[in-house]
């Protein structure tokens, strides 16, 4: 298609251009709530299902961890809230710091995400013949506190005895882990591409008050995100949590 | 402004057009207009149409005796898995919404392209990735899953190639939903001046009704089947009950999406229906704004209704009672269309060109197909006929009856405005009846035979089912026939077709203001709209006399 | 016998008379419909023909009282016809409480049923005319689904679930069951025959005493009744070693040895098939202990002593 400045020659304005691509980023959200609802109901079915096991599964995450990442992340729209402001009011320069520092703070809540997928390999937790919820509780590192470790062992012993096929469930928690966060992690790679590319817009003075449609966009798609994470934190995290 | 849209060329001035604006390869797979990426989506539909149909006729044959005539279980079992598959997900999904929808949507609003033209070629891209997946699939040891790829069947016991089949559809589903996502946005925000909602062709309201499933719908079965694939991958558990899952579960996920899914094929079908229609008896259609709200009410009860899929799994009395209520709501709407449809030709000028033939076979299959439903939906009784050819009678009256007559009747339809040539009308004639014929002479002893008790999926059946299955058997060898000749003279006449002209009905769209085939940038001038739709009394551009008596139009509702 | 073209299957349940019912309810209203809009469309169509090339349509927008009538009216009727439905419906899913209960397992690709006094049956299942049914079914492996059409009554049997269903036979005779939810290779195969006999008889049969008469016959019978045909294919592609030409020669087990095919043989492979396994073979076979008599045991070794005439398969498959 034909393009005169920031407008594609099958619209007639930049209006219409800003309401059609705004729009179809509402539905393409629309369509990822779909996505991630068939995983939170699955989730939500087995964790009905198998309280224990999920119980179990969610005590061994790391709160500190999580929880530090949650704040990354809420951060990091509020970053992306600015930079869409800035556009808005043609403070160019602004705009690339408030990108800049939004993929910084995805990139760091990634990192993140990487040395909590480490531990939990570590720690004999991905789903698959060498699972094992035990694991951790039965070899011990000199990092891990004794008294930590007795308790985590009499908390499993607990939920064994209420699910005597606790290991198998706990496999079933563990796969969904992986798959929300995973698919999560995913929509965040996604995402730091695109600000990759917005960054490069800016520092080219692309954005301004007339024409910021990109910025836009990108920003609910990374709000959206965020929200996933929003509903992901609790459910895997904090329900059932004893310590 | 004129109260007409501006006059056309001369039928035989020869134009710029959009087939000819550009040469070479490159041009084609590269390209950003709607018109020539309905034309990609063409040539690959037909080609999965094809790849279907040799398994349909593979299977029609084994079944001619009790034993089974030619193939051993496995490969039957291959074969009617990977007929469903590319024809459910690879042909009829796509045909009329990415063919038919792309090609006329922005004509018919009267805008240049749709709202995201490279998020469109996108989509195209995605089809040949996730189509490549499963073809891919179906060359290394073949799927036998059934399309329902149901668990723990597919995700731990079958030993065919499920693991590509499912990335390949998952990839797809994405085809859609970009499709869907386009359509929405299109309506939306590129109608041209004065196309109101309420003036938009009753074909653009059944596609927007249809994007809105396949937006709402096609992401649960996405999810579905990733988790189903990385289920068998992995051997993880979410529905193998060895592992603590729920077979149900996937059920209640994968009908979600796919009851929804049978109106993604049959509602684009009800929108060539409700434009053949009244350009064929030269009347405005009946009832618009019923036919046109049905189609939403369609679209939104659709979702509600899946589990009458599921009336033997052992589900609650109760989730039963709700899901057969509701699937006797959602026939209401289909009713109002069809009794609509056939108030339009009364006091009509009805002549029986081509498409009008499929259009009226469309009604009467669907017919067919629709009031079988009412059986199916019945509690009491789709414990007896439920998973029996009576099941495989009623969903191909509403497909292949339904959604492919009304594909082919759309393509006859506005074969003239696609490639500007006119195919051999009384051949064409003669392809609709002989269809028409073949369906149901394949289809209808289904029916019986389920009823007796033959269950679907069955490579081997006992002798007292063998006279329908001839019966169906020699009905599908008409049917194929019947499918064959359009394909021949079609393409024929993409040479040696008679030049059509802008506007061969004549009818009323904005489509028709164009020539043929339309320019690149679809018009000249971005038209204005000041007429109502399918309005033959005030157009005289369409050079017809308005020899019948017109008075005013009788308990106008809208 | 019905005539050459039967349009539904005996009726041998008390559910089958109430679902032929509804049947014909259902049928009437959609042939009134399906006759009343076919007719209107052909009257209109030769009625309104076009007369003149140049010809337009009478404009008739819509009429508000036709469109609610066809809203209303099939809204009732279809109402009508969830109701009845529903009714026979909530009449499948309550069982009553004298039940005779049998339990049905299904497995990748035959039926076992265990009847009340423990005896086993393999794709076979006896039940007494007039008396409430109740099966309770279980699942080995992937979802499979129990109907009897004479019977008009169908059930999936899913793994992880027990699912039950009932119904009271009304007519003595032998009646098709079949597999009828997807199940893999065999689905087609995985199907057998519900005898329906007088309560004495029942009794009579349940104590062993069933009469056969040629036991080559009778071991045929039994060898495709009890799905041994299933694996046991006469080519060796099966699942299982071919029988034919089996009795009397050397077999090659699994632990290297062998051992002569005779009648002690082929019956402790009938009854504990993992006894011996045949080389390059898995030991897949269900045990036929308990569920099969003395006599029809001498049966099927009758019938496996009459395929030493076929050909073997070539050795090695």
């Amino acid at each position: 298609m034909h393009r005169t400045g920031e407008l594609y020659g099958h619209f007639e304005t930049l209006e219409q251009q800003k309401e059609s691509a705004a729009l179809g980023m509402w539905i393409f959200l629309v369509t990822e709530v779909l996505f991630f609802g068939g995983l939170f109901l699955t989730y939500t079915i087995n964790r009905h299902a198998f309280s224990a096991a999920f119980g179990a599964g969610s005590n061994t995450l790391d709160l500190t961890l999580g929880g530090f990442n949650t704040v990354v992340l809420i951060m990091s729209s509020l970053t992306m809230a600015m930079a869409v402001w800035s556009a808005q009011v043609g403070k160019k320069q602004l705009v690339s710091i408030f990108l800049i520092a939004t993929v910084v703070l995805g990139t760091i809540f990634l990192g993140v995400k990487v040395i909590e997928y480490k531990q939990k390999f570590d720690h004999h937790l991905i789903p698959g013949a060498g699972f094992d919820i035990r694991y951790h509780a039965e070899h011990p590192t000199a990092a891990d506190n004794a008294g930590k470790i007795a308790e985590e062992k009499e908390e499993l012993e607990k939920a064994f005895a209420k699910d005597p096929d606790l290991n198998a469930h706990a496999q079933l928690y563990f796969s969904l882990y992986f798959g929300m966060t995973g698919l999560h992690a995913l929509h965040m790679i996604v995402g730091a591409g695109l600000l990759v590319w917005l960054i490069k817009g800016s520092f080219a003075g692309r954005y301004t008050p007339k024409y910021n449609t990109p910025v836009e966009i990108v920003g609910l798609y990374w709000h959206f995100v965020d929200i996933v994470w929003i509903y992901l934190f609790p459910l895997l995290y904090l329900i059932d949590r004893h310590h | 402004m004129s109260k007409t849209p501006p006059p056309s060329p001369g039928p035989n001035m020869p134009h710029e057009d959009y087939l000819n604006a550009t040469y070479g390869l490159k041009s084609w797979l590269l390209t950003t207009d709607h018109k020539r990426i309905a034309l990609l989506y063409l040539g690959s539909v037909t080609v999965f149409f094809f790849i279907g149909g040799i398994f349909a006729t593979l299977i029609r044959i084994h079944l001619l005796t009790p034993t089974g005539y030619l193939v051993t279980p496995e490969t039957y079992n291959k074969l009617f898995t990977m007929h469903g598959v590319a024809m459910i997900f690879f042909f009829l999904i796509p045909s009329i919404p990415a063919v038919l929808g792309n090609f006329l949507i922005p004509l018919m609003i009267g805008a240049k392209d749709l709202a995201f033209p490279k998020i469109n070629l996108l989509s195209w891209y995605i089809y040949l990735i996730g189509g490549s997946f499963v073809l891919y699939s179906f060359s290394t040891g073949g799927l036998d899953t059934g399309w329902t790829f149901y668990t723990p069947l597919s995700s731990v016991y079958s030993n065919s190639a499920v693991t590509p089949a499912v990335i390949g559809i998952f990839i797809n589903g994405f085809s859609s939903i970009l499709t869907g996502l386009n359509f929405i946005v299109t309506i939306h925000t590129m109608r041209a001046p004065g196309m109101t909602w309420f003036r938009l062709p009753l074909f653009v309201w059944s596609h927007y009704a249809t994007s809105l499933v396949m937006v709402l719908g096609t992401p649960v079965v996405a999810i579905t089947l990733l988790l189903a694939g990385l289920e068998r991958m992995f051997h993880l558990g979410f529905f193998n009950p060895a592992l603590g899952g729920d077979p149900i579960l996937f059920q209640h996920l994968f009908w979600f999406y796919s009851h929804p899914a049978v109106y993604i094929m049959v509602l684009p079908a009800m929108g060539v229906v409700s434009e053949v229609i009244p350009t064929f008896a030269r009347k405005p259609i009946f009832g618009y704004s019923f036919i046109a709200g049905s189609s939403i009410a369609i679209a939104v009860i659709g979702f509600l209704v899946w589990a009458h899929h599921m009336f033997v799994t052992g589900e609650s009395t109760y989730a039963a009672l709700t899901f057969s209520f509701l699937s006797y709501v959602v026939a209401i709407p289909s009713a109002v269309k069809v009794f609509n449809w056939t108030s339009t030709l009364y006091k009509g000028s009805i002549s029986w060109d081509t498409p009008m033939v499929y259009a009226l076979g469309f009604i009467g299959l669907f017919l067919i197909g629709g009031l079988t439903g009412l059986f199916l939906a019945c509690l009491g009784l789709d414990i007896h006929i439920h998973d029996t050819y009576f099941v495989v009678a009623h969903f191909h009256y509403i497909m292949v009856g339904g959604a492919v007559m009304g594909y082919v009747g759309g393509l006859h339809f506005w074969w003239p405005k696609i490639t500007g040539r006119l195919y051999p009308e009384s051949l064409a004639r003669t392809a609709a009846i002989t269809l028409f014929v073949g369906f149901n002479l394949t289809f209808f002893p289904q029916f019986i035979l389920g009823y007796m008790g033959m269950p679907r999926r069955y490579h081997t059946y006992p002798p007292e089912f063998q006279v329908l299955n001839v019966l169906s058997t020699a009905g599908a060898s008409i049917l194929a026939l019947g499918y064959l000749l359009p394909m021949l003279y079609l393409m024929w006449s993409m040479r040696y077709g008679k030049v059509a002209g802008p506007n061969p009905w004549p009818a009323t769209g904005l489509e028709w203001t164009t020539p043929s085939p339309p320019p690149t940038e679809n018009f000249d001038v971005t038209p204005e709209v000041t007429w109502e739709p399918y309005d033959y009394k005030n157009r005289p551009d369409l050079g017809l006399t308005a020899g019948a008596p017109s008075p005013a139009p009788a308990h106008g509702d809208d | 016998m019905q005539s050459q073209l039967p349009l539904y299957p005996e009726q041998a349940s008390n559910f089958a008379p109430q679902v032929d019912n509804l049947m014909l309810f259902i049928t009437l209203i959609c042939l009134f419909f399906g006759v009343a809009i076919t007719a209107a469309i052909v009257i209109f169509f030769f009625k309104f023909h076009r007369k003149q090339p140049n010809a337009v349509g009478v404009p008739i927008l819509g009429d508000m009282r036709l469109e609610t009538a066809w809203l209303v009216i099939p809204l009732l009727l279809a109402m009508a016809m969830f109701g009845w439905g529903a009714v026979v419906y909530v009449d499948y899913r309550h069982a009553p409480q004298d039940t005779l209960d049998i339990y049905v397992i299904g497995k990748q690709w035959m039926w076992k049923a265990q009847q009340p006094s423990g005896l086993r049956e393999i794709n076979e299942l006896h039940v007494p005319v007039g008396r409430n049914v109740r099966l309770i079914m279980a699942s080995e492996d992937v979802i499979h689904d129990f109907f009897v059409p004479a019977f008009r009554v169908k059930m999936d049997v899913v793994p992880g679930h027990y699912n039950t269903m009932w119904f009271r036979p009304t007519k003595p005779g032998r009646y098709h069951f079949f597999c009828s939810q997807y199940c893999g290779t065999n689905h087609a195969l995985m199907g057998g025959w519900v005898t329906v006999m007088e309560p004495s008889e029942y009794a009579a049969w349940l104590s062993g005493s069933s009469g056969q008469g040629d036991p080559v016959v009778a071991g045929e019978k039994l060898f495709v009744e009890r799905a041994c045909s299933t694996c046991h294919s006469p080519d060796g592609t099966g699942r299982a070693p071919s029988l034919n030409g089996l009795y009397g020669s050397q077999v090659s087990l699994a632990d290297g040895t062998t051992v002569v095919a005779d009648d002690a043989y082929i019956r402790e492979s009938i009854l504990q098939p993992n006894a011996k396994i045949v080389a390059r073979y898995q030991p897949l076979m269900p045990t036929y202990q308990g569920q099969l008599t003395e006599e029809q045991i001498l049966a099927l070794i009758a019938y496996i002593k009459s395929l030493q005439s076929q050909p073997a398969p070539a050795s090695g498959k």
